[in-house]
């Protein structure tokens, strides 16, 4: 046991050499390494200091991830008046921008219900089940070059697996509910998310046969190359509209909303819920959504990238590549990239919601495995054998 | 011992633990929906583990498969087909009980005799391969593994083309096994939606 555990650690510690070692000749602003640099000068050891490092971006990115929903749920109501011909929120605030705080303080402090006939433990465990996995899964999330949390390895399919938790506490909350339209719900939710996850994968797959890596930073990496001209999004615009169909159908949003049709199963899996718990489906749907949409753009609309490559700025300001001014302006466009793209597909998400019908059941299974599925297995065929023939431009 | 160490083994107790005590949930509890649920923490603790062994992609393969896949459907079924029903009181359950229990405790037993006498190869690898285990399990996948890998996808095409034949019994008018015509109640009837045929 003890050998076994002193073996890894050996392993760890000379990973993290590699990486130190690694970063500090790459390219981009590291925060990691000027922060423990910081630390140190105040006479701490590289340890502790890389302890003290560990919960900044994390609460970072959760913030950034709640702030996000409060936009979201804002540009929601904003588009869909407009979409309906009203004002919508226009007291809360300026334009009604306090509008999604005061719903989140109205959810805070509602009496939680946990029904007589439910299932006390699994119905509170379901709504956390949903929202962990959403959290999780933007440790992968790169806003620059050294700007995530973790570049793991396994990037991108990582978010597939944690995706895949999520229909879990779906049939938890609908079984332990004790509804017949929640338990409908959360067996609709399920049936939905694992027909689309496999069309979402293999579009993915395809990318990550181009990049050779299933790193998200490598992913952007190598759209960087020609600025707008090099995005995965001319390469594989069938991927790409694959993709953002399955992201739309895993985040239950309209078209797609059959777990919560209101109109047949009144609210699904999340009829019962009331307060916080209600609040954490809600959370957990729009950060879903933010995190599908910045997914998509890092897949196919080039990350952080300008549509204009930095080299070409640089050289047009006559400075160096890795002078500060070009670092920090890379950062700091980079961060406004990656949420611009992000956020307007968001907008199209809110405005296809606001003006499409839903579709039927057996519409969406059609859907999903008569027609994305076998649509996105050429897909990744083509890639395969176009990769073969043309390698300088997709990925030798 | 540093803090990498210890919390490292911290979270394999932790783990180790969950693994232990959701295992004998699934075995023990009444309730089929409470060990469909803790199948599902076993399968993710059994992740953490790999995580703990450097193994990412074997860890998120885990998940994906087993927890994503595999419980989903166990509880999928479980919750299609829960009918609350008294069963039948099975005879003489004492004894088939003792019998079950001496069986594995003789294979526990069995096993531990194997772990102790065997003699552990614990050897450190002199370079991990970390992060590049991706493309290494790939390239073992399509050389040396490259036929259990295939008999892998073929067993799982047997499944489902039997899965299918066994749903879909209108596209037969005979039962393959018995010969008899097919009782035409049970199969779904054309997909149509009522709606359409009133007008």
């Amino acid at each position: 046991m003890q050998l076994f555990i002193k073996n890894t650690h050996i392993v760890y510690e000379e990973l993290i050499y590699k990486v130190n070692n690694i970063k500090i000749l790459e390219y981009g602003l590291d925060l990691e390494y000027s922060f423990n640099e910081f630390l140190k000068g105040f006479g701490l050891s590289s340890e502790i200091a890389h302890i003290i490092w560990l919960p900044v971006p994390m609460l970072l990115v959760l913030v950034a991830a709640v702030v996000g929903v409060l936009v979201t749920v804002w540009l929601e109501r904003k588009i869909s008046a407009a979409a309906q011909q009203r004002i919508g929120p226009e007291y809360a605030g300026a334009l009604g921008v306090l509008q999604p705080i005061a719903d989140g303080l109205k959810l805070l402090v509602k009496e939680d219900i946990i029904p007589a006939k439910a299932d006390g433990i699994l119905f509170t465990a379901g709504p956390i089940l949903v929202l962990v996995p959403v959290i999780l899964s933007w440790l992968i999330v790169p806003f620059g070059q050294n700007l995530l949390i973790s570049n793991v390895g396994i990037g991108i399919f990582l978010w597939i697996a944690l995706s895949s938790i999520q229909p879990i506490g779906l049939l938890m909350s609908g079984y332990a509910s004790n509804n017949k339209y929640s338990l409908l719900g959360g067996l609709r939710a399920a049936a939905q998310s694992i027909s689309y996850e496999i069309p979402l994968a293999l579009s993915v797959l395809a990318i990550v046969l181009m990049t050779n890596s299933l790193s998200t930073i490598d992913i952007v990496n190598q759209q960087s190359g020609a600025g707008i001209l090099s995005w995965n999004i001319w390469r594989q615009p069938v991927g790409f509209i694959v993709f953002w169909i399955c992201a739309l159908a895993e985040c239950e949003r309209l078209p797609f909303d059959l777990p919560e049709a209101e109109e047949e199963l009144v609210a699904g899996y999340q009829t019962e819920y009331a307060g916080m718990k209600f609040a954490l489906f809600y959370l957990g749907s729009y950060i879903n959504l933010i995190l599908s949409a910045l997914l998509v753009s890092i897949l196919y609309l080039g990350g952080w990238g300008f549509p204009i490559p930095v080299e070409i700025i640089a050289k047009f300001l006559n400075l160096p590549i890795n002078a500060p001014f070009i670092q920090v302006f890379t950062a700091s466009i980079g961060i406004v990239m990656t949420v611009l793209k992000a956020y307007l597909l968001v907008f199209i998400a809110i405005l296809l919601r606001w003006t499409t019908p839903r579709v039927r059941i057996d519409q969406l299974l059609d859907l999903g495995w008569k027609f994305l599925l076998p649509i996105s297995l050429a897909n990744l065929l083509i890639t395969a054998g176009l990769k073969l023939a043309f390698p300088q431009f997709f990925g030798g | 011992m540093s803090i990498a160490i210890t919390t490292q083994f911290i979270c394999f107790i932790i783990l180790s633990l969950v693994i232990l005590i959701g295992a004998i949930g699934v075995v023990l509890l009444e309730s089929i929906v409470y060990s469909a649920f803790l199948l599902g923490g076993v399968f993710m603790s059994v992740a953490g583990l790999y995580l703990l062994l450097n193994a990412s992609f074997v860890a998120a393969a885990q998940v994906l498969v087993y927890v994503g896949a595999v419980n989903v459907l166990i509880i999928f079924a479980i919750m299609l087909v829960n009918k609350k029903e008294d069963l039948k009181p099975i005879n003489d359950i004492k004894s088939r009980r003792i019998i079950s229990t001496s069986i594995c405790l003789t294979l526990l037993s069995l096993l531990i005799r194997v772990d102790l006498t065997n003699v552990w190869n614990l050897s450190i690898p002199q370079n991990s391969i970390g992060e590049e285990s991706t493309i290494r399990i790939g390239e073992h996948l399509f050389s040396d593994y490259l036929l259990p890998f295939e008999v892998a996808s073929v067993l799982l095409l047997m499944a489902m083309i039997g899965a299918i034949v066994l749903a879909r019994r209108d596209v037969m008018t005979k039962d393959i096994s018995t010969g008899l015509p097919v009782d035409q109640e049970l199969i779904e009837k054309s997909s149509e939606p009522l709606l359409t045929n009133k007008n």
